[in-house]
């Protein structure tokens, strides 16, 4: 249902396709750490919706728990949220999706809560296809427990309290890659230009789009030599390509020489407009951007961009072949097989 | 020798090896009783292996309708030469010893107080069939065409069998009766046929059915509207879920699309099953799962999320031997108080307890009802002999007038009316609070679910008040539960004696009987079945209106008997626990037992009341 939003705004804020302001998707102010990480991807969120002019209430937030988790709140005020358990979100995230097929899912996780305690149902989610979006804030630690060594913590790295990391560290991006995940994106906190259109195509994806965002924990884990510090992904980022999302309705004005740039268009009619195309890759062919993810971590790069997009996604509805109709309103006359069967399955006992 | 001599009362066992087809032997020689009119009690006892182990069919033919498992074994038919010296062991003096005499029984088995009878399934398998596959498969249906002739099982009612369970496989109907027919004749030229221990048509089985409890409560899913079932295979609730999905697949298909009303999901372990449970619930679908033990261990942290930040769940416990992996494959009793209490912090849980199939059916059907309208999970306590076994049961019945109870959930429209909602406010004074569904209003009802502490308006807070009130109202919640789930049975309309006792589940059966046993002797007592938790107040009355109270149950600790305790604030002395924790379901005779035991000078002066020494 659509509802005409009665709330008076000023006059000369801007508003979106469906009358709605910035403030609209906004949330409770943040009480994370200034200058962390995760409360840029939170104004992205934001931006990324109200461009996208998303109605808030058809949009459902959940997390695991971790400070990245705590962020659902920061964000869409008017959206269901769920804060759930540790490393348990994607799987309240497929349970919610069974239920109603028509909202939009958006998961948001740690690299604790994703990587480590979290890593079955996050790779069970990537596996099944379940349609929703999943972002990762990543800072190779663990922020809310106080800055622990995490499974994206770089090998050798030492921990605020001294710990040294003997253990490498698990890509998300390539490991969603492996799975064959149908949307996978990496990004970075500070990179506002490239997250933003991510996160709207990421929204557009049928499917699971999993968006790895590195996001400094500037408390605990923000030492220039960590590939998790804002300085080190400002010295080593490296782009598959630069990126703009556009809707179906909007025309496509600009343009690139050819070579140098892709669309990639999605399910709904809307494009991924990609420029700058990095050498020996294509965001269609899974096989490239394998390695493209090798090269660039031999390099000590910092890959970021759409790496993989399957235009042939299928999410788990469509694997389960599940009826249209959100499951949570179908009604006794579609569900209860009445007493007359039953007196029929009774029968086959006797 | 002593000669046994009974009609329609005897228990035989089959001893078969597992993965060899005998269950649908067995099955159709239980049937063929059940449609003879006698009511009958099939049991397996089954290892945890696929292939190979010794696994067991006890049947228990009582025309009296005592449905527990009783001690004593009639009849055993042997076609397992791995379990042969327990077997031979097992059959009661008088009793019969078949077995497969194609060999030379070896003389190490003779018994000179029980009758042999052999019959040569091997060697007659092997004149009649060529595929060595139909050859293991007929030499079961063979034993069960001697015991037509030997026990007097009426031959069109298996062959009534036969024809409905090959009903799409008519090639196979031909070669089935053809082995009914060798063991028949076989037995019917070698030995005096019936023999004393044999069976009699009656009409003591009315409209009743022969189901397990599994089936009954993936019915009761399917009925009961359940849409999302994500699960992780486990004995012995995995064919509870197979169930429903069979079921779901006839029933829930839409005509039209041929698209599902339903997802099965097999989900990577427990903790994700409960998750998705928990998901699909607090999107207002209505959503199950069932597990046993293990299971139960690791859906411990979600259930108290589910209780905490009130969603409802509706869980099916198929109860097996603990602790640990326990005992996978035989029945106990022993998660009453990890259920009821499962999860950190203060939390319990509304547990239902069926003791037939029938309120299989039914418990899970309230269940998503129940949990719907309380906000919180609810969990059915089945168990392994409950849910694996057939039970003679009443049939299901179901009334098309019957709605589904969503709960206080609050539409658009709801939510237009009021000034401000508020997700844990206690509008009605009942500690149920309303909730609202995600895409329901843009600007009214959204709230943030989470398993942190909060106020009535779902804020995070750790203001020691608020807590206080949320989790106080939460116990007023579960106060009104004890008002909404079944109210227990009581056996009698006026206590009779000052000795009450009180059981639950598959217990009953044995309960029941032993109480008749009891009586024979003088001895009167009061019986009452528990059928959920919370306790409903007239348990804690029973209790203080008898001076001793027996509590049957299946588990080593007396669960149910410390959570009687716990909750109801009663004397640990009152309560006497009558335990059975072998994995095998407990026996009237062992309840009789235990209580005479427990009470020697009583059972004199009440027999000497009634006039009986
Ligand atoms: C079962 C369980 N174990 C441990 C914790 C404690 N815990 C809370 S958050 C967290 C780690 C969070 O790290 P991450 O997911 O990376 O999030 P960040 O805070 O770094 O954003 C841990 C271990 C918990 N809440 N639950
Ligand atoms: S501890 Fe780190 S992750 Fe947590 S809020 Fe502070 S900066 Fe962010
Ligand atoms: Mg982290």
């Amino acid at each position: 249902m659509t509802y005409i939003k009665p709330k008076f705004r000023h006059p000369e804020l801007p508003k979106n396709d469906i009358g709605y302001v910035k403030s609209d998707y906004e949330g409770a102010i943040s009480t994370l750490c200034a200058g962390c990480g995760h409360d840029s991807i939170s104004a992205a969120i934001v931006q990324a919706c109200f461009e996208l002019s998303i109605e808030p209430h058809r949009l459902a937030k959940l997390s695991g728990i971790g400070c990245s988790s705590k962020t659902p709140t920061y964000f869409l005020s008017n959206s269901h949220g769920f804060n759930s358990v540790h490393g348990r979100m994607p799987s309240i995230a497929t349970g919610a999706n069974m239920a109603n097929r028509d909202l939009i899912y958006l998961g948001v996780s740690g690299d604790g809560d994703s990587a480590s305690i979290g890593m079955g149902q996050f790779v069970h989610a990537i596996r099944r296809n379940v349609n929703m979006v999943y972002i990762v804030m990543n800072n190779g630690c663990y922020g809310l427990t106080k800055g622990q060594n995490s499974a994206t913590t770089d090998a050798g790295a030492t921990s605020k309290a001294g710990g040294i990391n003997n253990y490498p560290a698990i890509d998300l991006v390539g490991l969603a890659l492996e799975l064959e995940a149908t949307f996978v994106g990496r990004s970075f906190s500070g990179d506002k230009n490239q997250l933003v259109p991510l996160i709207k195509a990421a929204i557009s994806h049928p499917g699971f789009a999993l968006l790895d965002v590195v996001s400094p924990c500037v408390t605990f884990n923000n030492k220039p030599e960590s590939t998790k510090s804002y300085d080190y992904v400002r010295a080593h980022l490296e782009a598959t390509a630069t990126i703009d999302y556009v809707p179906e309705k909007e025309e496509i004005t600009v343009s690139y020489e050819p070579g140098m740039s892709a669309m990639v268009e999605m399910h709904d009619g809307s494009v991924i407009q990609l420029h700058k195309l990095a050498p020996n890759w294509d965001p269609c062919d899974r096989f490239s951007a394998v390695r493209r993810l090798q090269t660039a971590k031999a390099k000590g790069e910092v890959l970021t961009g759409l790496l993989y997009i399957d235009q042939n996604s299928r999410d788990m509805h469509n694997l389960e072949q599940t009826v249209d109709k959100p499951l949570n309103s179908l009604r006794e006359e579609e569900l209860c097989p009445g007493s007359g069967v039953l007196a029929r399955v009774n029968a086959d006992f006797r | 020798m002593e000669h046994l001599q009974s009609v329609n009362d005897l228990v035989i066992r089959f001893a078969n090896v597992n993965g060899t087809g005998s269950a649908s032997a067995n099955n159709m020689f239980a049937k063929a009783i059940f449609r003879m009119g006698i009511p009958v009690s099939p049991k397996n006892i089954f290892p945890s292996n696929i292939q190979g182990l010794p696994t067991w069919y006890e049947v228990r033919v009582n025309e009296n309708g005592y449905l527990g498992r009783r001690d004593g074994i009639d009849v055993v038919v042997c076609v397992n030469p791995q379990s042969m010296r327990r077997d031979v062991d097992a059959v009661k003096p008088g009793g019969f010893f078949i077995y497969d005499s194609s060999k030379r029984l070896h003389p190490e088995f003779m018994r000179d107080n029980i009758h042999y009878i052999g019959i040569p399934m091997t060697e007659l398998t092997m004149q009649h069939y060529n595929d060595p596959r139909q050859r293991q498969l007929f030499k079961n249906v063979i034993y069960v065409g001697a015991l037509s002739a030997l026990l007097d099982i009426e031959m069109e009612v298996l062959h009534g069998i036969i024809n409905d369970q090959f009903r799409t496989k008519e090639k196979l109907i031909g070669p089935n009766l053809k082995a009914l027919d060798l063991g028949f004749q076989y037995a019917k030229n070698h030995y005096d046929c019936p023999l004393d221990v044999r069976l009699e048509r009656r009409d003591k089985v009315g409209d009743c059915i022969l189901i397990d409890g599994n089936t009954a409560c993936g019915l009761g899913a399917v009925y009961g509207g359940a849409t999302v079932a994500p699960w992780y295979p486990i004995t012995p609730s995995t064919s509870l879920v197979d169930a429903f999905e069979k079921y779901a697949r006839k029933f829930r298909i839409d005509p039209q699309t041929k698209k599902k009303r339903y997802a099965v999901i097999q989900a990577e372990d427990e903790l994700a099953a409960m998750g998705m449970v928990i998901g699909a619930s607090w999107n207002g679908a209505r959503a199950f799962t069932a597990t046993s033990g293990p299971g139960l261990s690791l859906m411990s942290e979600f259930l108290g999320l589910a209780y905490f930040a009130e969603i409802p769940v509706v869980l099916i416990n198929v109860q097996r031997g603990g602790p640990s992996t326990g005992m996978p494959t035989r029945t106990q009793q022993p998660d009453i108080l990890s259920a009821a209490y499962a999860s950190h912090g203060d939390t319990r849980h509304v547990l239902l307890f069926p003791s037939n199939p029938k309120e299989c059916f039914e418990h899970t059907a309230s269940a998503l009802d129940l949990a719907n309208r309380l906000q919180t999970p609810v969990i059915v306590m089945s168990d392994l002999d409950l849910g694996m076994n057939d039970h003679m049961s009443p049939p299901l019945t179901w009334d098309d007038s019957r709605t589904y109870d969503q709960g206080k959930v609050l539409s658009a429209d709801d939510l237009e009316q009021i000034e401000q909602f508020g997700r844990y406010l206690d509008v009605d004074g009942d500690g149920i609070p309303y909730r609202t569904l995600p895409g329901t209003h843009p600007t009214k009802g959204a709230y943030f679910t989470r398993g942190t502490s909060k106020d009535e308006y779902a804020r995070y807070t750790e203001v020691g008040d608020a807590y206080v009130r949320n989790v106080d109202r939460l116990m007023k919640k579960f106060r009104t539960a004890s008002q909404l789930v079944p109210a227990p049975e009581f056996y009698q309309k006026k206590n009779q004696s000052k000795h009450g006792i009180i059981f639950f589940g598959t217990t009953t059966y044995s309960a029941l009987e032993a109480l008749d046993l009891l009586k024979e002797q003088g001895i009167e007592i009061d019986a009452l079945r528990i059928t959920a938790y919370p306790f409903h107040e007239t348990i804690s009355a029973f209790i203080e209106q008898h001076e001793k109270v027996f509590v049957v149950e299946q588990n080593r600790d007396g669960q149910m008997r410390t959570l009687l305790i716990n909750e109801l604030e009663i004397s640990p002395k009152k309560l006497t626990p009558i335990l059975n924790y072998d994995g095998m379901p407990i026996t009237a005779q062992r309840i009789e037992q235990l209580i005479l035991e427990s009470f020697p000078e009583e059972k004199m002066e009440i027999a000497a009341i009634k006039g009986l020494n």
